[in-house]
Parts: C-alpha cells; sequence; structure tokens
C-alpha cells in the first residue's frame, strides 16, 4: 500500500528499517533473555538523529513530528517491541518538557536528550494510582525556594536509567484533579532513588522499576509550567504519545505478520508448502487487513496531531485501542502459523507474542480508551 | 588531513547469475549498493577526520547512476563528491580505471591520504588501489586493519622558515598470519580490510546533505587523459570469457586407514596422468 510518505518521511522510515534490521533484529533474542538496557542500540538511534524527531530543531532535534517519531517507532518495534518502548518511552518523558518548559528548562533538557546520550521516562503511575491516576499520593510540599517530593511511583519505563525524570505529584490535595504539578527530577538527585527492577513477561529488554522519593529537594525552577497543571500536561503529553504507543503495536503486528508469511511458504506437509492451503491464506488475509486498518488509524490521528487539530483524544485512543488489540490478535495468530515450533523460544514469534500484550495496558488500558472514545462520542452526539 | 576515498558501486548480489548467451552479468532487478570493502574505507576516512580534523572527497569512476553511491558517502559523513564518468572510460581494466582514477585525483589539489577498499565484490581484483598509488608514485600499505598513529612531524633546521613538515602514518597491515606494522610517509595510498572498523548508519541529517550536495562530474574534457590509455583502448586486459561452470558431478570415496587411503589415492593420480 502506498501511505502517500513525504520524501522526508521516506528517508526517516528507510533509516528507521536499516537500523532496526542491522542493529536491533541481530540481538533482540539477547536483550529479551539478559534484560540489559540496551545501550549500544539507543547509541547509533541517537548518532542517526532518531531522538531528534520529537524535538524542536532550535534544541538539538531534527524533523520533529508525530508521524516521523510513529514511523521510527513502527520501524523499532517491527524488530523488536522491547527495545522501541526505551527509544518511546524517552519520547514520552521528553514531550512535556517540549510542550510546557520554558526555554531555560528546554536549554538544560533537551540537548542531551536529543542526542539519545541520556533518556527520559515519564513517572505517574503509583501502586493505588493505575486506571484512576487521580488517585497518586505523592506529594511535593513547597519549601522556600525547593520543592520536597515524597512518595512511590511504580511500573516506570526507563526507570533507573533514565537521567531525567518528568514527575507528577500533588501540589494541593484540597483541589483534587487541580492540585497535581509536574515537575522535572534528576537522577542522582538526593532522596531520589530506584526500587527493585521489574520481571516482565514481555518487552524485557526495557527496563520497568519503581522511583522512590523520600524527602527529595528539587530546585522550584523544576516545576513544569505551572502549579495545578500536571493533569493538564499529563493528557496533552498522552494525547501525543498514544499514537507512539499505537505504532509499537502495529510495528509489533507487522513484524510478527512478516515472520508469519515467510514460515508458511517455506513450511511443507501434505507433500506441499502451507501456504497453499485455504485455511492459512484466509488467516493470512485477515491479519494483514486488520494490520492496515490499524495502520490507517495510527497514520492519520499522526498526521492530524501535526496539522495542529486541537482534540485529537477521541482518535489517539481508537488508534492505540485498535492497533494494540490488532496486535495481540495478529501475534497469537501468528504463533498458531508456526505450529509446534512457535511456542519453543528457539523460534522468535513467542516473543511477538509477549511483547504485545503490554500495548493493551499501558498508557491507558484498552478499557479507559474504550471510555474516552464512548464519552466523546456521546458529547459529540450531544451538540 | 586531506582524505580521498575511492569507492565503486556494484550490484547486490551473492548469487552472481550470468545471461548465458550474452556472458554478461544479469544485473536487472538487482540493487545497486556501495561496494562493501569501500564502506569501510569511507568510514575510517570519518574516524581520521573526526581525529585529525580535514576534508573528506569521495570519488567515484562509473556511469551517472553511480551518484548515489557518491551521495551515500556523504551521507556518512563525506564532504564533497566526484564522479568520473565518460562514454570514453567504458570498458576500462584494473590499468585503465587506476589511471583514470589517479587522472581525476591529480585535479583534486593537495592531498595527504588515499583510502581504498581491498577489492571489488564484483571483479575481485584488488588491483585499483595499488595501480593508483603507482600511477601517482606515492607509497602503498595493502590489507590495513588498523591506523595506529599519525603524526606531522616537524624537522626544524634551526631555522624556522627551513622546518619542514613530515606527515607520516603508522598502521597495522593484514598477514594471513599477524601482522606487521608499518609505517609510512604522507601522502600515501592505504587499502583496508573489514577487521579494521564497523561502518556507520547515516545520520538524517547526513542524508539531508547528501540529498542537495552537488556532485562534480569529471568526464575526458575536464581530465585530458591520454586517449590510448584510457576505456578499452587502454585496457591491456579483457574478458574473454565469463560462465557458470558446470557442477562437478560423482567422485569417489576413498575408505580405510590414513596410509591405505594415501596408497589407493596415489595409485589413483597416476593412472589419470597415465604414468
Amino acid at each position: 500500500m502506498d501511505y502517500l510518505l513525504t520524501e522526508e518521511q521516506k528517508m526517516i522510515k528507510d533509516l528507521a528499517h536499516k537500523i532496526a534490521e542491522e542493529k536491533i533484529r541481530p540481538v533482540a533474542a539477547k536483550y529479551d533473555i539478559s534484560e540489559e538496557y540496551p545501550w549500544e542500540v539507543l547509541k547509533v538511534m541517537g548518532e542517526s538523529d532518531m531522538f531528534g524527531l520529537f524535538i524542536p530543531e532550535e534544541y538539538g532535534g531534527f524533523a520533529n513530528s508525530t508521524m516521523n517519531l510513529c514511523l521510527a517507532t513502527e520501524e523499532f518495534s517491527r524488530a523488536c517491541g522491547g527495545i522501541a518502548v526505551c527509544y518511546a518511552a524517552s519520547a514520552l518523558g521528553t514531550i512535556p518538557i517540549v510542550l510546557f518548559g520554558t526555554d531555560e528548562q528546554k536549554k538544560k533538557y533537551l540537548p542531551a536528550l536529543a542526542s539519545g546520550k541520556r533518556v527520559a521516562a515519564f513517572g505517574i503511575t503509583e501502586p493505588e494510582a493505575g486506571s484512576d491516576a487521580s488517585a497518586i499520593k505523592t506529594v511535593a510540599k513547597k519549601v522556600g525556594d525547593h520543592y520536597v517530593l515524597n512518595g512511590l511511583k511504580h511500573f516506570i519505563t526507563n526507570g533507573g536509567d533514565a537521567e531525567t525524570y518528568v514527575v507528577i505529584a500533588m501540589t494541593d490535595k484540597s483541589k483534587g484533579a487541580r492540585g497535581a504539578s509536574a515537575f522535572i527530577v534528576e537522577k542522582g538527585t538526593l532522596g531520589f532513588t530506584f526500587g527493585k527492577k521489574e520481571d516482565k513477561f514481555g518487552i524485557r529488554a526495557s527496563s520497568t522499576r519503581e522511583l522512590i522519593f523520600t524527602d527529595c529537594k528539587i530546585p522550584a525552577e523544576n516545576l513544569l509550567a505551572k502549579e495545578g497543571m500536571g493533569f493538564i500536561v499529563t493528557m496533552r503529553t498522552f494525547d501525543m504519545s498514544r499514537p507512539g504507543v499505537a505504532a509499537q503495536a502495529l510495528g509489533i503486528a507487522q513484524g510478527a505478520l512478516e515472520l508469519a508469511v515467510k514460515y508458511v511458504r517455506e513450511r511443507v506437509q501434505f507433500g506441499k508448502s502451507i501456504s497453499s492451503f485455504q485455511g492459512i491464506q484466509w488467516m493470512l488475509a485477515d491479519m494483514a487487513t486488520e494490520v492496515e486498518a490499524a495502520r490507517g488509524l495510527v497514520y492519520s490521528t499522526a498526521r492530524m496531531v501535526d496539522a495542529g487539530v486541537k482534540d485529537v483524544a477521541k482518535e489517539s485512543a481508537m488508534a492505540k485501542m485498535y492497533a494494540s488489540d490488532v496486535a495481540m490478535k495478529v501475534t497469537v495468530d501468528a504463533l498458531q502459523l508456526f505450529g509446534g515450533y512457535g511456542y519453543m523460544k528457539d523460534y522468535p514469534i513467542e516473543k511477538y507474542v509477549r511483547d504485545a500484550k503490554i500495548t493493551q495496558i499501558y498508557e491507558g488500558t484498552n478499557q479507559v480508551q474504550r471510555g474516552i472514545i464512548a464519552l466523546k462520542l456521546i458529547k459529540e452526539m450531544a451538540k | 588531513m586531506n582524505i580521498i576515498v575511492c569507492i565503486k558501486q556494484v550490484p547486490e548480489t551473492t548469487e552472481v547469475r550470468i545471461n548465458p548467451e550474452t556472458n554478461t552479468l544479469m544485473r536487472e532487478g538487482v540493487k545497486s549498493i556501495i561496494n562493501p570493502f569501500d564502506m569501510y574505507a569511507i568510514e575510517e576516512a570519518i574516524r581520521l577526520k573526526e581525529r585529525f580534523g580535514g576534508k573528506i572527497s569521495v570519488i567515484s569512476m562509473g556511469p551517472p547512476q553511480a551518484d548515489s553511491a557518491l551521495r551515500e558517502a556523504i551521507s556518512m559523513g563525506a564532504d564533497e563528491g566526484y564522479l568520473v564518468c565518460d562514454r570514453a572510460f567504458a570498458g576500462s581494466d584494473t590499468w585503465a580505471t587506476s589511471y583514470t582514477l589517479a587522472g581525476a585525483i591529480k585535479k583534486l589539489g593537495q592531498f595527504d591520504l588515499i583510502i581504498c577498499g581491498k577489492q571489488a565484490s564484483d571483479g575481485d581484483t584488488a588491483q585499483v588501489g595499488p595501480g593508483i598509488s603507482t600511477h601517482l608514485n606515492i607509497p602503498q600499505v595493502t590489507y590495513v586493519k588498523k591506523v595506529e598513529e599519525a603524526t606531522d612531524k616537524l624537522e626544524n633546521n634551526g631555522l624556522a622558515s627551513n622546518s619542514q613538515s613530515h606527515k607520516s602514518m603508522r598502521v597495522e597491515r593484514m598477514l594471513e598470519e599477524g601482522f606487521e606494522i608499518i609505517e609510512t610517509p604522507l601522502p600515501a595510498l592505504l587499502t583496508v580490510v573489514k577487521e579494521i572498523n564497523e561502518p556507520r548508519i547515516p545520520s538524517l541529517k547526513g542524508l539531508m546533505r547528501a540529498k542537495s550536495a552537488k556532485i562534480t562530474m569529471f568526464t575526458q574534457k575536464e581530465l585530458n587523459l591520454d586517449p590510448q590509455q584510457i576505456g578499452l583502448c587502454g585496457s591491456p586486459t579483457q574478458v574473454v570469457k565469463i560462465f557458470t561452470p558446470t557442477p562437478r558431478i560423482g567422485g569417489q570415496i576413498l575408505k580405510g586407514e590414513i596410509p591405505d587411503i594415501a596408497k589407493q589415492l596415489v595409485e589413483l593420480i597416476k593412472d589419470e596422468v597415465n604414468c
């Protein structure tokens, strides 16, 4: 299918594809087993200007747009969803600074993030605050020219390996959702430590850790935007990063589909290639069509964001929900097509199933996404 | 350090298919790439530039489509691209090719170093690099696996105005078993092997720069080379026949203890040669 990409978009997609094939795919299995952070791959991404795709040029970025971020994330995910999420999660932690940072904050943090020498992370989730993000308990108390943070975040991607964290904490409990604020916290700050690294089912190349704040003092100038804007920062950030998660799911689905098609051509049973059996063909047809439908949603949402469309919440939610559901279905079907071999870790397909599952859960579970879509739909009809 | 890198665009194929009627390479549908060994040459030039500063000029002799190979080299980090292209150069063997490239290099002005890949994946002769250095009368070091040091030794005769700059380079040259360390004055020519480095992936900024880069074309008109030494005319060697050898079938497996097998083998060879 011709996605009518511009010359620049084609260039980015091709380069990301090259990185995926030459640098990611050969090491995907290794990192899945060792769970080491893939710095060597991130270094190549950085040197190729890939981290610049979500940062404005004046701060070290390059060709930054949601569509470009999605194209790169999709290509990386085709080769490994785990390594791709290290990249995408850095975007998630960087976008709040791009959207809401002052010039000083941008100058201080963005250049190193654009080069890929440092990565970022976004911290909102807590043990008692997942889908119900407004239930966060981490507090930030203003003391003189500092804020003091106390609390715990968990399930934070890039936690422990990132240098730059955007953390959401309550500055005024009495104001409810309007009492949260966003802060930039640097690794190494006194009182900021990390909990254990989670042992995950999938995306094992990425690191997922707790962030622990114990009387952690940060300068007042590390406040992002204004006090009380914490959830606005979060929502606006998610609107822009959701297409990226959708792109990750899309890439995983695409990668699984390609492996399946290749395998069924080679596998011979009953004297012929199993790709000649109608049952197999119909499965592939459904998988391929679902992937293209997901792609359509992801690309058009990304284009809307770049065009400056104000309210993309519904479309972002649709893209993320559909692409991740497709990824789960397609990867499971792909494993089925591999037959018994698909169940063995020696073959790459089972990893795609494990990597796909999380995309239905994080950055807003697909149940939350459905809620967003339905509410928007109903609101639109009420006009 | 002013570095010149010579590259060649070759078909990307691990399965060379030959048209049995015309005895030529079947190139349709085969992608063109930079000769793999030349990628290492480009990468080494970039690393030297990162270490010592300077400029990288990349040059290729080929048809107009070789323009894309030069742009790819620029996207990795080369500064300027030169395409040596003219119908008069067609049919060149390695002698004529190295003569032509040397002629073009003379037009590029002062240089400290020429780097070539060990050999081209289509020709496999490994002759053009050494040919160029001979035509230019500069030292050559082949099969370089590492550049250890490059220095600018200043010989001072006590008078500042008389001090001469002697640039030199120390490299490791790969042998079948081990390596030797060679120090050469500059300018010199190196041919490199794949053990020397890991070629980088281009950056987006590099790709953009390569897109808008101006590739300078050198034709016979600009180079004004001796017509007897270029193209088919200037090629002492000719490709007489290209063919896919028919696979050998059969053979005999000799069994037994090694001394017995040796005896059997000697008898079989004697019979073959009828002595």
